[in-house]
């Protein structure tokens, strides 16, 4: 759960074209080496399946995960009636992961969304810019850099309290600085290089040299980057709600499920372990889609 | 759209296409407790030139004399500290001037590095519609002008137009590079080292269609170089620089048949001859150039100067009119206090 | 050397601001005044706006601001509301406790993974570089809390082996070195560590990986020298790179070792954060995350001097 050291470097992979010579457009090449990946391929299909499940949950005459029952507290697996089991209020376990993933993906993407939207803009515009505006972005980028990832967001929702939203707040506002410092570092990168000189030279505005020649290069290593923090806010989100300051019970999400179930360790353990094992799934599959798509578009990183 | 058309000559004939007076940039360094210390590198100082219309203009020097910050100041790339230029009797970025875009609408830049120069992201036809398009030429025209551009470098458009950078050649991306600085039908072409990157055989086809570019589209050229043979073979006139100074300026024939500054001569001679019996016996000129953060006083060739005495210590030599060139050297003016120089 | 660390030193000071901002806006980020949280709904006005005139939350925010950082900065973090005890205090002790089991879960971390990742990089077989790269995988994506309850499942419900929580047997006052507090140590620094040990592996290999495939190797190689002396070299090229990377790690293990320290009940600071937050005991709340980030930049800080140190190609002017 620790956003990683976000040193990028484009400078290579922009100088020396590894894209196969018969290749035409950028994007249509890394397309096709994704589909050539059989481990991405894969750990797509399961998040696929996860979200799809957790989306159409209603629809697939799953038990109500919020109806409670105080005989039926605690069944084992493989019950004839509750094939994962029941939790500690006699609710169907099952259910409950498939209507918990709602929550716990959307807890991850969405904030990593807004801050991709957010720290992308912001790290655009220090590194084209430069100069005092870019001095004056990563300053203040520099002051949430001086809080360990987990403390900001624990400390950001401790003093704001529980609930969804102070959650989605907290978690954005920790992922704005590292994409803000990718996307800065990234972009003053290609910056540097000779075409956007020649298109300043030939007097389009900061605005058309962004959108033709800045964006199309910063914006894959940006997304690669933006992609490997999912997991990392996924198990964020999840370990939030696990001390209690996200998700508020009742609602299924897995790592409140976790919290609400350790009570249960010494009478069924392996069913207070169960949530965990959605979240190990779900973010090592956006870890390695996050690698094959760092490899299709060959960042380094 | 005829704010595209080829633009008038305006002044006359006789009237400088760019004039560039006092230029000046120095790059701070980094250093001190606080990250800003007083130390610059003096990458062009007070430097001042002029260039005629339909003329070519070479530039030469060591590397990191500063010749392409040269370029990048009379583009506006970069702001120069002072100085001012002048476009065909507009003043540029000046009250009553022309402003900065049109400068570069009229003045125009082919980079070295034919890779680097190049959006790896963009087709060839969608780099060279940019400029056109980015001033309003609809996308029609713009289509017309990039099959005319590529047919003007001698690349067939139908078989190049929708390739990638890095599916051309060096000698291909740099007529790629020439026909997107044409693409906006400058008067002024500044070519940065432009074929220096290039094989020998293949820069001589570029340096050829330079040639004919120019006569068929009336331009005139800076073109900057450390090769001393492509850029006698491509100017008129020629203007040697050292550390971030003009040291001397002149016909091609008088730079090359008679070079007065010291530093001129050692280039020319360190050029590798083809004649056995006039084989370079010794190095012509000494060490490398001093650091441009912190450069001689007086005469900042006199480190490096066979001929160096205490005036070059003391004071700067200007650049004089002698006759036939410009000259920055004591052992040319007269009255110097140089041993060499004639007394008044 | 010594300017480059002054000019960094100083440069910590308008960061150091904006956390100290950042710090004292979390109390207002608080829904409902802070007074709320002490005093009794019913409680008459002038009690309440006495103790806003005490605590000074009746003046405007810039003066509160100034005046909390002129008391911060004489060392006096303010009094717990939950404890009555001064925050300054509170936070020292469990620091103690959370910096010991830092320390044990880096010492492991680190060491395992720089193993791990040079044998992946040298490893003549796939199978050793895939099950590393497997490890380091497993590490960065696992919830180490989630882990936290699984050793606790297996090591302590099941096998009954090791002690599932707290700093020591059940009298103990803090943490001493010996047998029976080490034991429950074991389980917070394994889980602690793990995603240290992906992360720091994962870089390890690719560092040494691409060190070893540099040019430099090979003329070592042919000068006929022998493989340990290379591994010298190829360790001391790939160090900076790694050091980095280790350095954000040892900061972040004390962020993450608030959830793995509220599974073990582990009395450190984020067991202190924690149950401060449900106190809505604000002044420790402030004072944990201000000492905790203070500690994380001059870990940041010492980390950037030991790598100019180690790295020469960083200008140290």
């Amino acid at each position: 759960m620790a956003i990683q050291s976000p040193t990028v470097d484009i400078a290579a992979a922009l100088v020396r074209p590894t894209v196969a010579s018969a290749s035409r457009g950028y994007w249509p090449s890394v397309g096709r080496r994704l589909r050539r990946d059989p481990v991405t391929l894969i750990c797509a299909g399961v998040l696929l399946l996860v979200v799809l499940s957790s989306i159409a949950a209603p629809l697939l005459g799953l038990a109500d995960p919020y109806k409670t029952s105080m005989i039926r507290r605690l069944y084992p697996l493989g019950s004839p009636s509750h094939l994962l089991g029941t939790d500690e209020l006699g609710r169907d376990m099952f259910a409950r992961l498939i209507y918990g993933g709602r929550l716990s993906l959307f807890m991850g993407v969405m904030p990593v969304l807004c801050a991709l939207l957010i720290g992308g803009a912001l790290g655009i515009t220090a590194g084209f810019v430069g100069g005092k505006v870019n001095m004056a972005i990563m300053r203040v980028m520099d002051v949430f850099y001086a809080f360990p990832s987990v403390l900001l967001a624990i400390s950001l929702s401790g003093a704001m309290g529980a609930g969804t939203e102070n959650t989605l707040l907290s978690l954005t506002l920790v992922f704005i600085p590292p994409i803000c410092r990718v996307s800065e570092s990234v972009t003053t990168q290609v910056r540097g290089f000779d075409f956007v000189d020649a298109a300043r030279a030939s007097g389009a505005s900061a605005l058309t040299i962004v959108r033709v020649h800045v964006l199309g290069n910063v914006l894959g290593p940006i997304l690669v980057y933006a992609t490997s923090l999912i997991s990392v806010a996924i198990i964020l989100a999840a370990g939030l709600s696990f001390l209690g300051l996200g998700v508020k019970p009742p609602e299924p999400e897995w790592g409140l499920m976790l919290n609400t179930l350790r009570q249960a360790i010494y009478v069924n353990p392996v069913l207070a372990a169960l949530p965990g094992v959605m979240i190990f799934i779900t973010s090592i599959c956006f870890n390695l889609m996050s690698d094959g798509l760092r490899a299709a578009m060959d960042v380094k990183a | 759209m005829d704010s595209l058309l080829p633009l008038e000559d305006r002044g006359g004939p006789a009237q400088p296409l760019l004039l560039a007076t006092g230029l000046r940039k120095h790059f701070p360094v980094a250093g001190g407790l606080l990250g800003r210390s007083r130390k610059v590198v003096r990458a062009v100082d007070d430097l001042s030139l002029s260039v005629a219309k339909g003329e070519t203009l070479g530039v030469v020097g060591e590397s990191g004399c500063g010749k392409s910050t040269v370029a990048r100041l009379l583009i506006r790339l970069i702001k120069p500290d002072r100085g001012t230029m002048v476009l065909d009797g507009d003043p540029v970025d000046e009250p009553h001037g022309i402003t900065v875009n049109e400068l570069r609408r009229q003045v125009q830049m082919v980079f070295q590095d034919s890779y680097a120069s190049l959006n790896p992201r963009l087709t060839i036809a969608e780099t060279l519609a940019f400029a056109p398009k980015a001033h309003g030429l609809p996308a029609a025209e713009a289509r017309a002008r990039v099959r005319d551009l590529l047919d003007k470098v001698g690349l067939d458009p139908a078989n190049y137009a929708e390739r990638y950078p890095h599916e051309l050649s060096g000698g291909q991306r740099q007529r790629v590079n020439i026909a997107r600085a044409l693409a906006l039908r400058p008067r002024l072409v500044i070519l940065d080292e432009a074929v220096s990157a290039l094989d020998k055989s293949v820069e001589a086809q570029v340096l050829n269609m330079l040639v004919d570019l120019k006569t068929e589209l009336g331009l005139t050229y800076i073109f900057i170089s450390h090769d001393l043979n492509v850029v006698q073979y491509l100017s008129d006139r020629v203007l040697v620089m050292y550390l971030g100074k003009i040291v001397e300026l002149g016909s091609v024939e008088a730079i090359y048949g008679n070079p007065q500054h010291p530093y001129t001569r050692a280039l020319l001679s360190a050029r590798p001859s083809m004649d056995p019996r006039r084989r370079t016996k010794e190095a012509p000129i000494q060490g490398d150039p001093p650091n441009p953060i912190d450069p001689p006083s007086g005469c900042r060739f006199r480190t490096r100067c066979p001929f160096a005495e205490d005036v070059c210590t003391r004071v700067e030599p200007p650049l004089a009119d002698i006759g036939t060139q410009a000259v920055a050297c004591h052992m040319r003016v007269v009255g110097s206090g140089h041993s060499k120089a004639a007394t008044p | 050397m010594l300017l480059y660390a002054l000019r960094r030193l100083l440069y910590l000071v308008p960061v150091a601001f904006g956390v100290s901002l950042l710090v004292f806006a979390l109390v207002h980020l608080a829904p409902g005044d802070p007074i709320s949280a002490i005093v009794p709904p019913d409680a008459p006005h002038e009690v309440d706006d006495k103790l806003k005139e005490y605590y000074g939350f009746d003046k405007p925010l810039p003066v509160q601001y100034f005046r909390w950082l002129a008391v911060t900065l004489t060392g006096d973090l303010g009094t717990s509301i939950g404890t009555g005890r001064p925050v300054a205090a509170e936070v020292a002790s469990a620091f103690g406790n959370t910096i010991i089991l830092a320390i044990a879960a880096t010492l492991f971390a680190f060491s395992l993974a720089v193993f791990l990742g040079t044998s992946a990089a040298y490893a003549k077989s796939r199978i050793v570089d895939r099950l590393v790269t497997m490890i380091s995988l497993m590490g960065v994506s696992v919830p180490h809390f989630w882990l936290a309850i699984v050793l606790v499942i297996v090591f302590s419900v099941e096998m009954g082996v090791l002690p599932p929580m707290g700093i020591g047997p059940e009298n103990s006052t803090g943490w001493r070195l010996d047998w029976p507090h080490l034991k429950h140590m074991i389980l917070p620094t394994i889980a602690l560590s793990v995603i240290p040990l992906g992360v720091v592996t994962r870089t390890v290999r690719s560092t040494v990986k691409e060190t070893l495939s540099m040019e430099f190797v090979t003329a070592l190689q042919a000068k006929g020298m022998r493989d340990d002396q290379i591994l010298r070299h190829v360790l001391k090229n790939a160090a900076p790179t790694c050091l980095a990377v280790m350095g954000l790690q040892a900061g972040n293990l004390i962020g993450g070792s608030i959830l793995i320290e509220t599974v073990f009940a582990w009395p450190g600071t984020g067991f202190l954060l924690n149950s401060a937050i449900f106190r809505r005991d604000l002044p420790i709340l402030q004072g944990t995350t201000l000492v905790l980030a203070g500690f994380f930049m001059l870990l940041n800080l010492t980390v950037d001097i030991i790598q100019t140190m180690v790295d020469p190609r960083i200008k140290r002017g």
